[in-house]
């Protein structure tokens, strides 16, 4: 029986390491290579000469890393604050209330985030939703709250919002009911259960959520574009850049390697903490 | 551990105040597209549905309907394929390379999805293919076939391999005892897989943005007019996207329900 597991499993994980294989491990080898040669050319038989890193370094691309890596950060640790006591109440107090939010939750996920952003754009802008009715109906009128830095933390909040909430809920739902329960009989304050045992027990829920929110964040190309105008320009859209209108290629590339190794180390880093059968719900 | 009723109430009120602002921006859209003036001011004076009309007859918006469909349907049936494999891999045998193999998994889901698109466009024009939205099947599987796996592997999980062992030990061949065991017995995870596999796809943009060539996706066509040239057909043809998710959706969870009901009928009939 273990030999035939042994066999079976290496070929079920065929299909799927085959496609990232081609699809996914290729492309950032060519990247990778692209990011090593002279400037503006677009095949890759040069020589190699770094200089596109020098570029990174001498023209202050490092500012759109240092905005997009803060405002991840920023909306990480707010999306921490706001999903906790939802993400608690789902676990542990709400019933079927509990699959309400999930379900309301995954429906947004399926409706394009620039659909979403653009609604934003239509309730916060001058004329817009809220300021359009309130002038209507007060006679008060404010400059619409668009393009600016907030704005664009408020978006990453509300578009990242679910990769936070379900992670957190998973995890705090694998804190046991009795550990709580004892350290409540043993006269530990709400803080005290909060920081002694909510907190390390949902631990790998934790990790997860704050790791998908703040990578997908520090990549994030629309909620820029859309809420923020021009206010900031993410590392996203300097990698958009230098392919599309700047047509240089080892730029993005090297752009790109950079962004990729600091979310990469991340994602390694923070993955192989955690053990995936356990918050899957192995119950072998 | 009891909560106290003031914290319960305060927790449901949370809730709904959240899941009201998840929707808000959809509200403004919804109003946006039965707006009769082209250039919108909330209060809304004059309602029309001119805009549905037009976007009904228009013949970008059936191309960009037909090339959505299209790669959403493809990415959907590979998916459940890769998926259901990959499940097993990830949750169901103890083989040698599992740990790895889960977190490499993983990890195209925690890339930034605008990158890896690039990352793509650069490495079709590499291998000398034309983008168009064939290819924007496999920068979606790129990141949509992972989430499958894992969907799928949450349903493995919960299965009994000694289900597994009994076939075989009355005398079922590996092929036999994937048809008759494995495969009903994960069914209900790959339809979830593909539903998902389905919107996610559906409702794609930075994967798709730089990987259709000269193609393009709802959401793609969306992004472009927002940015620049705007037309009053964005919310219109917005709203008709997150319509047919939603139609989608119900459709899928009516189904289940409407083969319990018949079946329940056909109890009380016989």
């Amino acid at each position: 029986m273990e030999r035939s597991d042994r066999k079976i499993g290496l070929l079920s994980a065929a299909p799927i390491t085959v496609v990232l294989l081609l699809s996914f491990a290729a492309p950032l080898l060519v990247i990778f290579a692209f990011s090593v040669m002279p400037p503006k050319v677009f095949t890759l038989a040069h020589v190699p000469d770094f200089s596109a890193y020098g570029v990174f370094l001498s023209q202050g691309y490092y500012r759109s890393f240092l905005w997009s890596l803060g405002m991840a950060l920023a909306s990480t640790m707010l999306l921490f604050l706001i999903c906790w006591p939802l993400a608690f109440a789902m676990a542990k107090v709400f019933n079927h209330f509990a699959l309400v939010i999930t379900i309301a939750v995954v429906i947004t996920l399926f409706v394009s985030e620039n659909i979403r952003l653009f609604g934003w754009v239509l309730t916060l802008m001058k004329g817009g939703l809220i300021e359009g009715h309130l002038r209507a109906w007060t006679g008060l009128s404010f400059d619409g709250a668009l393009y600016n830095v907030p704005i664009i933390i408020f978006g990453l909040v509300y578009v990242y919002f679910p990769f936070m909430l379900f992670p957190l809920a998973q995890g705090i739902s694998m804190v046991p009911d009795d550990a709580r329960q004892a350290a409540a009989d043993l006269g530990a304050n709400r803080w005290q259960i909060f920081w002694e045992i909510d907190l390390p027990l949902s631990a790998p829920g934790i990790v997860i959520g704050s790791l998908l929110s703040f990578v997908l964040a520090a990549g994030a190309l629309a909620e820029s574009k859309l809420l923020g105008g021009q206010t900031v320009i993410v590392i996203a859209d300097e990698v958009e850049t230098a392919f599309t209108y700047g047509q240089n290629w080892p730029l993005g590339s090297a752009l790109s390697i950079i962004l990729i190794l600091i979310i990469g180390s991340l994602a390694v880093f923070g993955v192989s903490r955690v053990d995936l059968d356990k918050i899957m719900g192995r119950k072998r | 551990m009891p909560t106290y009723r003031a914290t319960r109430v305060a927790l449901y009120v949370y809730g709904v105040l959240v899941i009201l602002f998840l929707y808000l921006p959809l509200l403004s859209v919804g109003f946006a597209s039965v707006s009769k003036a082209r250039y919108l001011t909330f209060p809304i004076r004059n309602y029309a549905t001119q805009w549905y009309g037009k976007a009904f007859e228009s013949q970008t918006v059936h191309d960009l309907l037909w090339t959505s469909l299209s790669i959403a349907g493809i990415v959907t049936v590979t998916s459940m394929f890769i998926g259901f494999f990959g499940a097993l891999a990830f949750a169901r045998y103890q083989w040698r390379y599992r740990g790895l193999f889960q977190k490499l998994i993983l990890l195209p889901i925690f890339f930034p999805q605008a990158v890896l698109g690039l990352a793509l466009l650069m490495w079709f024009n590499f291998i000398g293919v034309i983008p168009d939205w064939k290819t924007a099947v496999v920068a979606h599987l790129v990141w949509i076939s992972p989430i499958a796996t894992l969907i799928i592997a949450i349903r493995a999980y919960s299965f009994d391999p000694a289900l597994e062992e009994a076939a075989r030990d009355m005398g079922a061949s590996t092929w036999m005892v994937m048809k008759e065991v494995t495969v009903p017995l994960l069914m209900p995870g790959v339809i979830s897989a593909g539903l998902f596999a389905f919107l996610l796809s559906w409702g794609n943009f930075p994967l798709s943005l730089f990987t259709t060539g000269a193609d393009s996706t709802l959401p793609e066509w969306l992004y472009a007019k927002m940015v620049m040239g705007y037309s009053p057909l964005v919310p219109t043809v917005g709203i008709l996207s997150v319509a047919t998710s939603i139609t989608l959706l119900l459709v899928a969870f009516a189904i289940p329900w409407l083969i319990r009901m018949t079946r329940a009928k056909r109890l009380r009939a016989s």
